[in-house]
């Protein structure tokens, strides 16, 4: 399988500084996978992703993209100003037009469909995560890009985002890359875990990650109960979300 | 037709008004409203330039606005706070601007008319000016228009579908250059930014889309020229203040209606 993007030994610096972000970052990523990025605050994750977007300059080290490949991208913590009026139905057209049609299978795909004609503004954190994520599923990319996509929701809201994501993956076969905070839950819905550090401290299977010294010692060692205790409830409550409320309680 | 001072001051009036509702909508989503105000008052500086060196008033001021657009964001790169810097440049800007033209003997007698404007001394070329002026603004915008909203709703969004912000941002220093140019002669550099931000603030309110707000914003831009101008001429008043004044009184009372 060839991958989508591929990086090897990428180095990165702090912009503007010689500060060192990432060094020898050897990344992939096939089509249909779920890649998670996990790490420390400042340990480079959201850096990679912008540097695999294209969007950072490389001090040494090279990306490949197959050509061709879209990429939908939803943002870490998009702020919105009162100050620019902007329905759902706009929004989704920007920057390129989309028809009704189109826009309202996107908007139903994500679980929110009809909101159309509601500000953004009047959305609720939950609600907004997913228009964002309809935004990015528009013009049927390659590969999902999501910066913390979770940021500012509560656990239940966490889980079922994830659960949307695999849902998503299943229904439009793109691969997912996602960096996240949300350790516990969202190495559970990977196929693949990345823990980055300044570099990749250990990368594998969810299992294989939350066992290795590596991640333990970058976490803490108790963080593997919980891991299980998701995977647990993933595997036999799929189909119920209120159960879902219950979780990490 | 022509001949008449009022006619010509409602043309040149309304000429302004179209451009400055759309393009005071970007400013006030692009929180930017402290940035129009000092390439307005650089444009003292410019009226004395081309005074001095016997230049288009329009020329000199375009090139002065620009100029401290540049200057703006070549020290916000360096790493001075957005605010800090332009609260150092609009004043200082005004600042040399009013000493420069204490070396132009002829300008001194019109300073005030270049501080607040004008409109009813407008002629026939300045109407060129200004209607020339205002469809190129008008047309920047419009060619630029997904892009720029874009990029004022989140500039990493606008990234990622392969806009560079900084290209949009030069966007908004040309055609706030030219508006600039073409709103001294009617509301004077003092009140240029003025033009901008009310009439957009006011139509906030009553818009769902952007585009929707930059429509209502030319309209309440060009009501609040008609009724200024009616205002000047009934109670005696100074046009361009009494044009602004009536974007205010536009602005107030559209508070009394929900906000959209």
């Amino acid at each position: 399988m060839t991958a989508l993007i591929a990086s090897e030994k990428l180095s990165i610096n702090r912009p503007g500084t010689a500060d060192p972000v990432l060094r020898d970052v050897d990344f992939h990523i096939a089509p249909g996978e779920i890649v998670t990025v996990v790490g420390p605050n400042g340990s480079g994750k959201s850096s990679l992703i912008r540097a695999l977007l294209g969007h950072m300059p490389l001090i040494a080290g090279r990306i490949d993209r197959r050509a061709g490949l879209r990429i939908g991208y939803v943002p870490q913590r998009v702020q919105l100003d009162r100050s620019i009026p902007m329905t759902v139905r706009r929004f989704l057209s920007l920057p390129r037009w989309v028809g009704g049609q189109v826009a309202a299978l996107a908007l139903a795909r994500t679980g929110v469909a009809g909101l159309e004609a509601r500000q953004l503004t009047e959305l609720s954190g939950g609600q907004f995560q997913r228009v964002l994520l309809a935004r990015a599923l528009l013009h049927d990319p390659h590969l999902l890009v999501l910066d913390e996509p979770t940021q500012g929701l509560d656990q239940p809201g966490i889980v079922a985002f994830y659960q949307l994501i695999e849902e998503v993956r299943r229904q439009t076969g793109a691969a997912v890359l996602m960096v996240s905070h949300d350790l516990l839950v969202v190495m559970g819905a990977s196929d693949r875990v990345i823990c980055l550090n300044g570099h990749v401290c250990c990368e594998g299977t969810p299992q294989y990650v939350g066992n290795a010294p590596e991640y333990r010692a970058l976490f803490g060692a108790d963080s593997k109960g919980t891991l299980a205790l998701y995977r647990h409830h993933h595997d036999h409550d799929h189909d119920s979300h209120h159960d879902c409320a219950h979780h990490g309680e | 037709m022509l001949d008449d001072f009022l006619i010509r001051a409602v043309l040149a009036g309304l000429g302004l008004a179209v451009a400055a509702g759309v393009l005071g909508c970007f400013v006030v989503w692009r929180r930017m409203a402290y940035f129009g105000d000092s390439t307005a008052h650089a444009a003292i500086l410019g009226v004395a330039l081309s005074l001095a060196f016997d230049l288009s008033i329009y020329a000199g001021t375009i090139a002065t606005a620009l100029a401290v657009a540049l200057l703006v964001s070549m020290l916000t790169s360096r790493g001075h706070a957005m605010d800090t810097v332009l609260g150092v440049i609009a004043h200082s800007a005004l600042a040399f601007g009013l000493v420069a033209i204490s070396f132009v003997p002829s300008a001194r007698v019109d300073l005030a008319s270049y501080l607040f404007g004008d409109i009813l001394a407008v002629g026939r070329s300045d109407l060129l000016w200004i209607w020339g002026g205002s469809f190129l603004i008008l047309g920047l915008l419009c060619w630029r228009w997904q892009n720029l909203v874009t990029a004022s709703v989140n500039e990493e969004l606008a990234m990622a579908a392969g806009i560079d912000p900084r290209l949009e941002r030069l966007v908004m220093s040309v055609a706030l250059a030219l508006l600039v140019a073409i709103a001294i002669r009617i509301v004077g550099s003092l009140l240029i930014s003025a033009m901008l931000i009310i009439p957009a603030a006011t139509a906030r309110r009553f818009a769902a889309t952007p585009e929707r707000m930059a429509a209502i914003a030319c309209i309440i831009a060009a009501l609040s020229v008609l009724a200024g101008l009616w205002a000047s001429l009934r109670l005696d008043t100074p046009a361009g203040p009494s044009i602004v004044a009536s974007a205010a009184a536009f602005f107030m009372f559209a508070q009394v209606f929900r906000s959209h």
